[in-house]
């Protein structure tokens, strides 16, 4: 079975950003340009964090917003293919979630490739890679 | 190196101008955050400067290791302290070096003065001056922190550094806060802040940092991750915190109590790490780039003076160091009422260490008559009495009056105009950190260059001392003291929290900077911590600052530490193997 990336438990998150930034070495890199991961407060540390990520939706509306066909489904989540894209921003407004990340330098989207590099640098359980269909 | 980290940003408060400047020359010397910053407190800050005027630079930077590698997390701020009157150092968790690192920064300048309260934004590595006129005088930095996070972009990737009335009033030991719970907390930045009519800085980043060698940089991040997550250095800071020393301290009578009349109390504090654990933390925070999140905070429930089942709750960080100045210091038996004391220095943006030696000495004083309800106002501050201490906070973050006016100047001022000198805590200026330990604390706060605990952890030495049944001479003292301060050095210019020092050797420095095409042998760092150390030295030098003649406090040599009363003249000669260490063989650097 495929597998894709869970928020398995955001009440444990702690904000150290570790899988944000393990995105990012995906690519040799450091920082946070191309994550596809990121985490907020909600209204102030005390209150806690979400985790923003692509959840694999099965009829991804990133997808069909995509006036050029640039984001296609894939067994899991989308896959983006930056030659076709014009830099429209109209997934990053299609995803309720906020999970279409913007690479401000290349002007593309970031979306959620559901590795799990990110899961194996969480040292608090937060997100794990699991079964699609499980969860 | 990184092109991005040898960039400065340069920001005027008085011309509303900034710019950036291009310094390769500085990083390649000293690599960035603590050897950085001292370089350019030398070249800004004229001598003599007053820490208040305008010309006293606020220095922050980040090191090659922000934030690539695990508990690279720290940033450094330099500036003339108003506490000291010499050097200003503090460093600061939170998201600000990740932020300031990625907004394509290596260190940023503040110079001048805003005639009317602004704050500054970095969105984008643009600078931006907004009126914080509306923001001046609110009542709880919460409040600054909370309206700044609604109204500013960034969310996820930025730092909101502000301060609270305490900064605006000048108090010279006022912090500047962070992401609410970590500060710059130390020598009074907040109140540099305050004196520039700046009341936040907002620093925004995600921009990316090129890695020259990707395989060897993943292969050694992966080792450096487990070692952190696995290490006992992870289970020590990530299930108690530093709350964790109060109870062995407690044990061996080397926690400070009642302004160090006493060592111990009978039983375990109820502000134990464990007690706290049990019975009020709520939750924990990482700061950007560190898998340990030992930032703890517990649930303060209080329930309505007058309704029946209504209560509010609070989140309030602890650490070992507040629950020592708020707690034991001052002789509180209830965990709830420590845990005031804490939010109310949050909320007025005070140094916690010095609030509560000054209510220490505030409360000696009062006791034995040096002062009276005619200067306290008609408080009378007594052990364990949380609700003068919480009026006296209020009083001296405000300024209120010519008593509390001098509170606010710390216990060196405050004695020296009401006397009990002989009991007022304070080392170069810079209130006792919470460790009585023996004598490599005392060497540590009188020696450091931030006359703090974090220096050269002289508290460590004795600990080990007394569990080998070992003893040093003066000179053995101050020669480690002198190693572990230069070594700490190089982990505060890279910049990596000093919980990882024993995760960071020379050989893992060496590694890591490989990795990142900045080639240093382990000998080149262990010059450099030395040559840092001793630009630190020089600068205070250069502004009075004298070891030799450095006072000590009565108390601290009257009350026994675990290794015996602790006598002046082993101290003297310890300052004196000091002074010849930092000022090396051919002078001072």
């Amino acid at each position: 079975m495929p597998k894709r990336l869970a928020v398995v438990d955001p009440g444990r998150c702690v904000d150290c950003l570790l899988c944000a930034l393990a995105c990012s070495r995906r690519f040799g890199e450091g920082g946070l340009a191309r994550s596809a991961i990121a985490v907020r407060s909600v209204g102030g540390v005390e209150h806690g964090f979400v985790v923003i990520v692509c959840r694999a939706c099965p009829d991804p509306p990133c997808a069909a917003s995509c006036p050029v066909g640039a984001i296609t489904k894939a067994p899991v989540g989308v896959r983006v293919q930056p030659d076709r894209c014009i830099g429209c921003r109209t997934c990053v407004l299609a995803c309720p979630f906020g999970a279409v990340h913007w690479d401000e330098e290349s002007n593309k989207p970031v979306i959620c490739v559901h590795c799990g590099l990110c899961a194996s640098f969480c040292p608090h359980g937060v997100i794990a890679l699991e079964e699609v269909g499980s969860g | 190196m990184d092109k991005g980290l040898t960039r400065v940003l340069r920001i005027d408060l008085t011309k509303k101008r900034s710019w950036v400047e291009e310094r390769p020359d500085l990083f390649e010397k000293a690599l960035g955050g603590a050897g950085v910053a001292i370089e350019l407190l030398h070249e800004l800050c004229p001598k003599g400067a007053d820490p208040l005027s305008p010309e006293n630079p606020i220095i922050l930077a980040v090191g090659p290791l922000n934030p690539l590698f695990p508990l690279a997390s720290k940033a450094v701020a330099m500036f003339k302290s108003p506490h000291t009157g010499n050097l200003g150092e503090s460093h600061c968790g939170g998201r600000a070096a990740l932020a300031l690192r990625l907004a394509g920064f290596g260190a940023l300048v503040i110079q001048g003065r805003s005639e009317v309260p602004v704050y500054l934004t970095v969105h984008r590595g643009r600078v931006q001056f907004r009126d914080a006129r509306a923001l001046w005088g609110l009542s709880s930095s919460l409040t600054v922190g909370r309206v700044l996070r609604e109204i500013e972009p960034g969310s996820g990737a930025r730092t909101i550094l502000r301060i609270g009335r305490a900064g605006e009033r000048l108090v010279t030991y006022a912090t500047v806060i962070a992401e609410t719970y970590r500060h710059f907390g130390r020598l009074g930045l907040g109140a540099v802040f305050g004196s520039k009519n700046l009341k936040a800085l907002v620093i925004s980043g995600t921009g990316t940092i090129p890695i020259p060698d990707p395989p060897r940089y993943q292969k050694l991040y992966r080792d450096l991750w487990e070692r952190a997550t696995r290490s006992d250095l992870m289970r020590k800071y990530h299930d108690l915190g530093t709350a964790q020393n109060i109870r062995p301290l407690n044990h061996i009578g080397a926690l400070p109590v009642r302004n160090l009349l006493a060592t111990a109390y009978d039983q375990e504090p109820a502000f134990s790490g464990e007690r706290l654990a049990e019975g009020f933390l709520g939750r924990r925070l990482a700061c950007s780039a560190c898998p340990v999140a030992c930032i703890h905070l517990a649930i303060l429930r209080e329930p309505h003076p007058h309704e029946p089942y209504f209560y509010k709750t609070t989140f309030v960080s602890y650490d070992h160091e507040p629950l020592y100045a708020l707690g034991s210091m001052l002789g509180m038996k209830r965990a709830e009422d420590v845990l005031k004391l804490i939010d109310a220095v949050e909320v007025w943006g005070m140094d916690a260490i010095t609030t509560g030696v000054v209510l220490a000495w505030a409360t000696e004083a009062f006791s034995r008559g040096l002062i009276s309800e005619r200067e306290t106002g008609g408080l009378r501050p007594a052990w364990g009495q949380p609700e003068p201490y919480l009026e006296m906070i209020r009083r001296i973050a405000n300024r209120e009056g010519e008593f509390y006016t001098a509170l606010g100047q710390g216990v060196r001022v405050a004695s020296a105009r009401y006397g009990g000198e002989e009991f007022a805590l304070h080392f170069g200026g810079n209130e006792m950190p919470g460790y009585h330990t023996g004598p490599g604390a005392l060497l540590t706060y009188l020696s450091g260059a931030r006359h703090s605990h974090l220096d050269s952890a002289g508290y460590a030495v004795d600990q080990e001392c007394l569990q080998r049944g070992a003893s040093l001479s003066p000179e053995e003292l101050a020669q480690r003291l002198f190693a572990e301060e230069a070594r700490r050095q190089v982990l505060s210019s890279l910049v990596v929290c000093f919980f990882a020092r024993g995760i960071y050797d020379s050989e893992t420095i060496r590694a890591a900077l490989a990795t990142l095409g900045v080639e240093r042998s382990t000998q080149d760092l262990q010059t450099l911590g030395v040559q840092i150390l001793r630009r630190k030295h020089a600068f205070k030098q250069r502004e009075g600052f004298e070891l030799a003649t450095l006072p000590i406090p009565k108390r601290a040599l009257q009350t026994p530490t675990p290794r015996g009363t602790v006598e002046e003249a082993f101290l003297r000669r310890a300052l004196g193997e000091m002074q010849r260490l930092l000022e090396g063989e051919h002078g001072m650097a």
